[in-house]
């Protein structure tokens, strides 16, 4: 019977243990975040790492995302006769909620699993511990660029998968479909506001940014320095990032409504 | 270009394209467009019934757009909406007899100010008070007018018979 309970209470005590050392994590990196500034090369770096790479694969999923939402939408809208509208729902869509939580998502997959293989090797290979005895803090030189990166790069590639998302959108919305251009675009600019819409998204982006690369930092940092250890920490950063982005992308809307 | 400086270039071009595409964003793909820079002057409207009329809404003549909706308020002695329209200084030839009539674009669109000219030799000044006015057309209304009238001419068709 206590093998039992034992079973099913384990791994909801593990979560609930790895949710409050990220936690306690976090607080550590917010104090070694000033130093961490110390450091812009490796900032730098870590922003092109995480964010100039990623542009492709966001770019690429954006026109895809806004193509088969002008196709959905636009047989959703039929039924109704207000196709005019196709523009607004577009953008509102993309700006409001799938450009954030698209773009967390992939960069969860292509960023923040890049940055626990690589944290977690260094842990495995005794390098974080080689910074120590230097007296280089490795929250200051590894965590805090790493933080910061993803914080600066997630609104900036959301704003680049609204875009190409838009620019899908066109493409399948007035070229294909023969939705009148100015129609698309007037409805569009009189319902999207600047404050309420683009950026309500960007605070989200800024958010998830933040979260997942805190997950990513968090798991590389403590992950057994084994191989099976890191690659147990890299899917954990992919499980954790997207249910937290998923999760906090609800209280965010209700909050920012 | 030694290899350091190129991925800090290449860094720094991404982050000001991301700043740029935000910047697109916010100010061509938003209500920013339609923001009306430059002068204006005041004209008020009252009318019965402005039905879904929201501030900023556009005032519209001959369907070109020539200002917004200040205000809305409610003018407590008549019991009418008190409609303020901000209309661009560059379009200071409005008669004063000109006609203001609430509108939807489309079956289910915004609604707008549409002012049709008059004839009168006198134009609109700033603070000047729009007499002609139309409301909103209510669906409401003309269903309720619809079923009162088709009550009536089946009852007149009874009659006939």
């Amino acid at each position: 019977m206590k093998g039992v309970l034992a079973r099913v209470f384990d791994p909801l005590l593990d979560g609930l243990a790895d949710i409050g050392r990220t936690g306690w994590f976090f607080l550590a990196l917010l104090r070694a975040l000033p130093r961490g500034l110390t450091y812009p090369r490796e900032l730098l770096r870590q922003i092109w790492f995480t964010g100039a790479k990623s542009l492709i694969i966001v770019m690429i999923s954006g026109l895809f995302v806004g193509m088969v939402l002008a196709l959905q939408l636009y047989y959703t809208l039929s039924i109704f006769g207000g196709t005019s509208a196709l523009g607004t729902v577009i953008a509102l869509s993309l700006y409001r909620e799938l450009g954030p939580v698209v773009t967390a998502l992939l960069f969860a997959g292509r960023a923040g699993t890049a940055i626990t293989a690589e944290v977690g090797l260094m842990r495995a290979t005794d390098q974080l511990s080689a910074m120590e005895l230097m007296a280089v803090d490795p929250l200051a030189f590894v965590a805090s660029p790493r933080f910061l990166a993803g914080l600066i790069a997630m609104p900036l590639l959301v704003a680049v998968f609204n875009l190409m998302g838009l620019f899908g959108g066109h493409l399948v919305g007035v070229t294909w479909l023969g939705i009148d251009n100015g129609t698309f675009w007037s409805n569009m600019t009189s319902n999207v506001s600047v404050w309420k819409d683009v950026i309500n998204g960007e605070w989200k982006a800024l958010a998830f940014g933040g979260l997942i690369s805190l997950i990513a930092v968090f798991q590389g940092y403590n992950a057994p320095p084994t191989s099976e250890g890191v690659a147990n920490a890299t899917t954990r950063t992919v499980v954790a990032s997207s249910i937290a982005i998923l999760a906090l992308d609800f209280v965010m809307t209700a909050f920012l409504m | 270009m030694n290899p350091r400086r190129s991925y800090a270039a290449g860094t720094g071009l991404f982050i000001l394209l991301g700043f740029l595409v935000l910047g697109y964003l916010a100010t061509q793909t938003t209500s920013l467009v339609n923001f009306q820079s430059g002068p204006t002057y005041d004209v008020i409207a009252e009318f019965t019934n402005i039905g879904g009329l929201k501030d900023r809404a556009p005032v519209k003549m001959a369907g070109v757009r020539i200002g917004t909706v200040k205000s809305i308020g409610l003018d407590q002695k008549s019991m009418d909406a008190r409609v303020v329209l901000a209309i661009s200084r560059r379009y200071d030839q409005i008669p004063t007899d000109s006609f203001a009539k609430i509108m939807t674009s489309g079956l289910l669109g915004d609604q707008f100010v549409s002012i049709s000219p008059g004839g009168s030799p006198h134009n609109l000044k700033n603070g000047s008070i729009i007499d002609n006015t139309q409301s909103a057309l209510q669906i409401e209304d003309l269903i309720g007018k619809f079923l009162t009238s088709s009550k009536s001419s089946s009852a007149d068709s009874g009659k006939s018979q």
